[in-house]
């Protein structure tokens, strides 16, 4: 084991599952909801990225933004809007349904076709080559995958925190009909997070996409399963805790992925889940709960 | 003619799944005032300002301000219409700093004209959050948490300031503290509905007090009534 490349690895793998907990998390925040169907935005993206490709990388990843951010706001119109109100475990069996139809929709094409499943995609296939640091092979894709997580979160960091419509989503998520009478528009700051949401999904499909170059119809869905569980280890109320769990968790599937002998490389999703049994049983509020300790009431 | 009054909720009914909460409520703000609304735990007052604030949506009966019917809006079009709410359990941003909390207050603003800091107004009404501003609201102490919860609603410049029991479980000194502050409100133009559970202090206050019982209006009572101790016990009795 090269310890360099299985930390620069594992911090790529955790870089991308941040961005994916972001995404989740923002949504959540001013939903209450947990949209399962965010691997199918990032299969969606890929699919994209694979039947565009010819036109170039720049047209292709563009298309590949506005088709995933559609879908991310057709979701919210057409179907979450329409069940505001309505009991969460109605939303999350829509979230459920959504993630399935667009899942078979995907499988159409290979059902109809009779080909193998799967589509290979070559969008910047050039970030595969890789560098040699010291006995280190690090491929180009894992420093752009790091390099671009932090630019965004810290760009969402400066949005959240500097702007007006931030702030609102911020009040928003700590205490929703609070921040409706003071004016914040409801669907305004919804509509706000499946865009963003939207975002980090098409830019999670480009770097996965380059790294895993087939698309196919369960594209990110176990990568979503473990982000997920990642985001209720750390503590889903709050979206710094969230993505410190999308982090650790990807780190962490990274390094087990790597230093365990091949041969026992399958138990590593009942590792992780195991894990993740005794951080609730020990913490049910989280592992970085302390950061979101309940404001004390005050008299 | 007669102006029409600021705010004006006629013959309103708000259900809680079949069971009424509030029954044939009529009420009139006129410009200016302030109106109290006391009465026993579970007399519909809350009810009554979340169905102003567009939270819960009227069974029957009418809300207008200044003539126009709000009936039905969103909180979030209410609270830009120029009404603005010091919610129960004052509902600050604990998480968020002092100023945070006032900027979420200019969300609702209408006119932002004046270049003068926004701020300025409700800090001299409050001069302890100057000193606080980038604090943490949940460190401040109960008292300063009431002031930044009614502070926050000002900076909205609302016409119509809803109230649900800002004095509540703050100690007595801190009672006085924010009825002087609604006191200098009242002063500047700013009319108000006060829900109150301290009944003598806000007949004295008011200028027209309502006692509700079971969701139903039981008496008005006028600021002369406030030494008349019978009355006030029958008033709540009666309920």
């Amino acid at each position: 084991m090269n310890v360099l490349q299985t930390s620069i690895d594992a911090l790529a793998l955790g870089a991308v599952y941040a961005l994916m907990a972001v995404g989740i998390g923002l949504v959540f925040g001013v939903l209450r909801l947990v949209n399962f169907a965010y691997g199918q935005l990032i299969m969606a993206g890929a699919y994209t990225l694979a039947f565009t490709g010819s036109w170039g990388d720049p047209a292709s990843i563009a298309v590949c933004v506005a088709v995933v951010v559609t879908l991310s706001v057709a979701m919210e119109l057409l179907a979450f809007r329409r069940l505001r109100g309505a009991s969460p475990a109605t939303m999350l069996a829509a979230t459920f349904a959504i993630s399935f139809l667009l899942q078979s929709i995907a499988l159409l094409r290979y059902s109809f076709a009779n080909k193998p499943i799967g589509d290979s995609v070559g969008t910047l296939s050039g970030l595969n080559r890789s560098l040699r640091l010291g006995s280190a092979q690090i491929q180009w894709i894992t420093i752009v995958a790091i390099v671009v997580a932090l630019v965004v979160l810290a760009a969402l960091g400066l949005f959240l925190n500097r702007t007006s419509i931030g702030l609102q989503m911020r009040a928003a998520a700590a205490d929703f009909r609070t921040a409706r009478m003071l004016g914040v528009g409801a669907n305004t700051v919804i509509l706000l997070a499946f865009v963003i949401s939207g975002l980090l999904a098409a830019i999670t499909a480009v770097i996965f996409v380059v790294q895993t170059p087939l698309v196919t119809p369960d594209f990110a869905l176990r990568d979503t399963i473990i982000v997920l569980v990642g985001i209720v280890v750390g503590g889903i109320d709050r979206l710094v805790t969230a993505t410190l769990g999308g982090f650790f968790i990807g780190v962490a599937t990274g390094v087990l992925g790597d230093t365990l002998p091949s041969g026992s490389r399958v138990y590593l999703p009942s590792a992780v889940f195991a894990l993740v049994i005794l951080v609730l049983l020990l913490r049910p509020r989280g592992l970085f709960a302390i950061f979101g300790r309940a404001p004390a009431e005050r008299v | 003619m007669r102006e029409a009054p600021l705010l004006a909720i006629t013959d309103l009914e708000v259900r809680h799944g079949s069971v009424p909460a509030v029954r044939g409520l009529s009420l009139e703000l006129r410009r200016g005032e302030v109106v109290g609304l006391i009465g026993p735990n579970g007399a519909g007052k809350t009810t009554t300002l979340h169905a102003i604030m567009g939270i819960v949506r009227p069974y029957r009966g009418s809300i207008e301000l200044a003539g126009r019917s709000i009936r039905g809006l969103p909180p979030e079009r209410v609270a830009r219409a120029g009404i603005a709410i010091v919610p129960e359990g004052r509902r600050i941003y604990g998480e968020l700093t002092v100023e945070e909390n006032l900027r979420l207050g200019l969300v609702a603003r209408r006119a932002r004209n004046g270049a003068a800091n926004p701020f300025e107004p409700v800090l001299a009404l409050f001069p302890a959050l100057r000193d606080s501003l980038e604090r943490r609201a949940g460190a401040l102490s109960g008292g300063q948490q009431q002031q930044l919860a009614i502070a926050r609603a000002l900076v909205a410049g609302p016409e119509v300031l809803l109230l649900d029991e800002p004095s509540l479980g703050l100690a007595p000194r801190l009672v006085d503290a924010v009825f002087e502050a609604l006191a200098e409100i009242r002063a500047s133009g700013i009319s108000a509905l006060l829900v109150e559970q301290r009944a003598q202090r806000t007949v004295a206050f008011a200028d027209r007090t309502h006692v509700l019982a079971n969701g139903e209006l039981r008496m008005t009572l006028g600021p002369a009534d406030a030494g008349d101790t019978n009355r006030l016990v029958e008033a709540y009795l009666a309920s």
